[in-house]
């Protein structure tokens, strides 16, 4: 039974993602925290705006956790921000507790890479040059630079 | 298959990048039964001259799940067009 959303417009709360996951009869609870670089590609980034395929995110995350559970039996939770973040806001946060290190490790390890490459969101960058740009992992220099122009 | 006579209309989502290329997040297409993804994604070309810069073949998704471009549409479906995903 999985009720908590994973897509959340407000700032993650660590400590409530780590009290959902950890047990007493689990030793180990892995973190991983991802933040808001302060460049891409050469450029210098000065915010982001994130945005998901709200119910689709959730399905594909719920899968995710699942195959996590099921390979390590590993408890883990995942909240990741969409909206306007700045430079050093968590966007994602993944706890993992399993009975050892070992499993609590390769399972959070596990979530993040396959939320990066099959869960539908995506980041658009705002550069201190008042350019914008989508980033796209598959594209030249992985980004396509954006129509919009910086509203400010 | 057989012919089944009359339309399909169904919503069309345009995600991140794609909906700032047609100008808009989501729409109604009807075309004549049966129809495929495929087809779909002709008539949005034809209709929304910015959606001609999506690629020929974009990751697709049918009411939530990934589908291929040959995969048949029904009546209330909901197909989303998902550029490369960027999330973390």
């Amino acid at each position: 039974m999985r009720a908590h959303p994973v897509i959340t417009e407000r700032p993650i709360d660590i400590e409530m993602l780590i009290e959902r996951v950890e047990s007493d009869d689990r030793g180990g609870v892995a973190i991983f925290l991802g933040t808001v670089r302060n460049n891409h590609a050469g450029r210098e980034v000065e915010r982001l705006e994130y945005s998901a395929y709200g119910p689709m995110a959730e399905a594909e995350c719920a899968r995710i956790l699942a195959e996590a559970e099921r390979t390590w039996g590993a408890t883990v939770a995942v909240e990741h921000r969409v909206g306007a973040l700045g430079i050093g806001d968590i966007s994602v946060a993944i706890a993992a507790a399993a009975p050892h290190r070992d499993e609590a490790f390769s399972a959070c390890r596990y979530v993040i890479d396959e939320m990066k490459r099959r869960v539908p969101i995506w980041k658009r960058e705002y550069y201190t040059d008042g350019t914008v740009a989508w980033v796209d992992p598959t594209a030249p220099g992985g980004i396509h630079m954006s129509s919009e122009e910086k509203a400010f | 298959m057989a012919d089944s006579p009359g339309s399909v209309t169904l919503t069309v989502q345009f995600l991140a990048r794609y909906a700032e290329l047609v100008g808009m997040a989501s729409t109604r297409i009807t075309l004549a039964a049966p129809a495929t993804v495929s087809l779909v994604l002709g008539e949005i070309r034809k209709q929304y001259p910015g959606a001609r810069q999506i690629p020929e073949r974009p990751v697709c998704a049918l009411n939530l799940s990934q589908v291929d471009l040959s995969t048949d549409v029904a009546e209330g479906d909901e197909l989303a067009l998902l550029p490369p995903v960027a999330g973390g």
